[in-house]
């Protein structure tokens, strides 16, 4: 008996349907005991062809509502990226009041984001008292929202030119004392967040991202700056009415004093950032100016200006989970957009869950993961890469039907019922 | 004869009544304490129904008959335990023909069964999650042990009798044995018990064998319809005897006799009510606090909270309790 025994690893698949993933997704864990040896990440689950459809079905002013559907969270920052791209490559112009009512949905949006992943992080670890206190904190802002755009998360306020709806002075008190409710309550939510044991006992050196492996990976957002990298698309890169306002980028040691890189730090960033984003509803509420929110309120006289439009541009937005990138050309007589590529920040941060999860225990895999705040749909592709021939062939949306309801049919046919 | 076989199957119909109804007090309890209304308090009694009428589908993979076994065995063992402890304010039903120390080897047997069906199952969830209730129950099993030895021995300088029985136990409650110094050692022993309390359960904190979003239901993944309701019974069992035992240990009183109720059947109606609020009092500390206020623990950190933390903090209730007597 001078042979020593070989460990065994096994494959334990998180996904695509796993409790602690909210959203469609594949981590392939080999797993030695409880430890983990190896990741591989299979996205592409929840392609719906957004792009396509604003490729060949649909005009710019429809894409808005399209991309206000890329994703059910940040209803948005994509139409935001979105008509920023289209503008710029356009050549219209948005009146300084719209700019600064778009920065108070946008942060609005932040904070809502931001309470939503803290109580699934919550949720994670299994402090489901946490999860259930912090979503009804988060009730609050869901209410502002519904206040000034009617309508809880697709808020619909984004237009080419301006935006859709204003932020008048009988809103500004009802918005000032939700303002008030978040910052009376900050410190107990950061005492609950920050200071509880057993939070720390489950975050702390869990899912570490070293900065170099941040900058080498290309994480985005708050991912980014827990790992010390003070990169921030409005500081950086400020547009809309942030230039005005003013706004520093985060990282974790204002508050603990050093850079971790880890799920903890990320709870940091996400927190400090909720006041920051209190703070600058305030600023831009007090400084917005007065004048029109439109630029072109006639939806025919707009769409022929879009129709004329010859060009492209990027645009660039720091979205509650990153760094949110829409590419748009136009060519002049045509009604829908002649390319549109959209890059959401959880497609960058899934580069990084491999480093992050490997060498940790089974029981990191949830919040490590969620601490990326996954936001799936943002992030999917489909795109068939034969291995062998190295072909690659796109899937538009009509194929992928096609495929969908001949799977359908292929099962129905395979299942018998006994 | 008869009654010899109808007490027990008595004591299990009431256990699984009385058990499923403490889980409908603690999900209202815990969903009051999350500012949420929670579920009504016959839901546990609804789910279990449910699941009796659902399929029981059996996975290819596993080993059919340890499979379907397994949860009869979770309810057997579960039922088995209230034969043993004092309920109601009355002596055990099998008073004299077992003590704590069988009870003690007793409780890992719903334990053993829920490993036996997670490995049975043949998926790597619930492998993963049978390996960490193993090492959860040898985690508990010696903080749980010193406690029941430390009462029993301070109880044996007192009487001739069998000190591990429950009589004895009530007879001598320890709080009335001990002088300051031991009043310390015995909340130690208290403390000690309690934190394992959630963990004989399977509770938040360390619920880490089902841990729902990390192994998806763990032991539990590929178990569902009857085979599941019984071992949703069998928890709900389990949940009641570990308070019981719990209430036996330290707090074995009844009131009857004190406010001078001299009618037997009601010192016995009173004393049964008396019990079933200690117990519900026992739990409110001991499961519904604790799991709306802790995160759930990793292996590693369970194993050392129990290990070390409470094994310490049981050793120092035995020898404070030592010193007591001795000093």
């Amino acid at each position: 008996m001078s042979d020593s025994i070989q460990k065994t690893t096994f494959t334990m698949p998180i996904g695509p349907i796993h409790p602690a993933i909210h959203e469609p997704i594949r981590l392939d864990l080999s797993v030695d005991g409880e430890e983990i040896v190896d990741v591989d990440v299979a996205a592409g689950q929840v392609h719906r062809g957004i792009e396509w459809i604003g490729m060949n079905r649909n005009n710019p002013v429809q894409s808005i509502y399209l991309a206000e559907r890329v994703c059910g969270i940040c209803s948005a920052c994509h139409p935001f990226t979105f008509v920023q791209a289209v503008e710029q490559a356009a050549g219209i112009d948005v009146p300084p009041r719209a700019e600064y009512i778009r920065v108070i949905i946008a942060e609005m949006e932040r904070i809502h984001s931001h309470l939503l992943w803290a109580g699934v992080a919550g949720h994670e670890i299994g402090f489901e008292s946490l999860f259930h206190l912090v979503w009804r904190v988060r009730e609050k802002v869901m209410d502002l929202t519904e206040y000034i755009t009617g309508n809880r998360n697709s808020k619909a306020m984004y237009q080419i030119g301006g935006v859709r709806r204003d932020i008048t002075e009988d809103q500004a008190p009802t918005i000032r004392k939700t303002l008030d409710y978040y910052k009376s309550v900050f410190d107990e939510l950061k005492k609950l967040l920050l200071d509880d044991p057993t939070v720390k006992m489950r975050t702390r050196g869990v899912g570490v991202l070293s900065r170099e492996d941040a900058l080498r990976l290309c994480a985005a957002g708050p991912m980014l700056r827990a790992s010390g990298v003070a990169a921030d698309v409005r500081q950086d890169f400020a547009y809309a009415a942030y230039a005005d306002l003013g706004v520093r980028a985060i990282t974790p040691d204002i508050f603990t004093g050093a850079v971790a890189g880890d799920t903890y730090d990320r709870i940091v960033v996400r927190l400090l950032e909720v006041k920051q984003s209190i703070e600058l509803i305030e600023k831009a509420l007090a400084a917005m100016p007065d004048g029109p929110i439109l630029t072109e309120p006639k939806i025919a006289k707009l769409l022929a200006v879009l129709k004329k439009a010859d060009g492209e541009a990027v645009a660039r937005t720091e979205a509650p989970r990153g760094e949110c990138m829409h590419y748009v050309r136009m060519k002049a007589g045509e009604d829908v957009l002649e390319a549109w590529k959209i890059r959401a920040p959880t497609y960058a941060n899934l580069i990084a869950v491999p480093t992050m999860l490997i060498g940790q225990q089974i029981a990191d895999v949830p919040i490590a993961f969620a601490s990326i705040d996954p936001c799936l749909s943002c992030s999917n592709r489909a795109v068939i890469v034969d291995r062998h021939s190295g072909t690659r062939t796109e899937l538009d949306s009509e194929q992928l039907h096609d495929l969908s309801v001949e799977k359908t049919r292929r099962l129905n046919s395979e299942l018998t019922y006994k | 004869m008869i009654a010899l076989l109808l007490g027990p199957i008595g004591v299990a119909i009431v256990g699984s009544v009385v058990g499923l109804f403490y889980l409908g007090v603690d999900r209202r309890l815990v969903a009051r304490m999350q500012a949420r209304v929670g579920p009504p308090l016959v839901q546990p009694f609804r789910d279990v129904g449910k699941l009796m009428m659902k399929e029981s589908i059996i996975p290819n993979g596993a080993l059919r008959w340890l499979f379907q076994f397994s949860p009869v065995m979770c309810v057997m063992g579960s039922a088995t335990l209230l034969l043993y402890i004092p309920l109601f304010g009355q002596p055990a039903l099998f008073e004299g023909s077992g003590d704590a120390i069988l009870l003690i080897y007793l409780l890992t047997v719903p334990s053993i069964a829920l490993v036996a069906g997670g490995f049975a199952s043949s998926s790597p969830y619930a492998t993963v999650g049978a390996q960490r209730e193993m090492v959860l129950m040898i985690g508990y099993e010696f903080p749980l042990s010193v406690t029941v030895v430390s009462i029993a021995w301070r109880i044996l300088q007192v009487t001739d009798a069998n000190a591990f029985a429950f009589s004895s136990m009530a007879q001598y409650p320890i709080w009335d044995l001990v002088g300051p110094l031991g009043l310390v050692g015995t909340l130690l022993l208290l403390v000690s018990l309690i934190s394992v309390t959630p963990g004989e359960l399977g509770r938040i904190p360390f619920d880490l064998a089902e841990a729902e979003t990390e192994l998806a239901g763990g032991l539990l993944v590929e178990y569902s319809g009857r085979n599941l309701a019984l071992f949703y019974l069998g928890n709900a069992i389990r949940g009641f005897a570990v308070l019981s035992l719990v209430v036996a240990l330290f707090f074995p009183y009844g009131i009857a006799a004190g406010i001078g109720v001299t009618s037997t059947v009601l010192a016995v109606i009173i004393d049964g009510a008396f019990f079933l609020v200690k117990v519900l009092l026992v739990m409110f500390v001991a499961v519904a606090l604790v799991r709306s206020a802790m995160a759930r623990f990793k292996i590693n950190q369970a194993s050392v909270f129990y290990l070390m933390i409470m094994t310490m903090v049981s050793l120092v209730g035995l020898l404070l309790i030592w010193a007591d007597m001795m000093l």
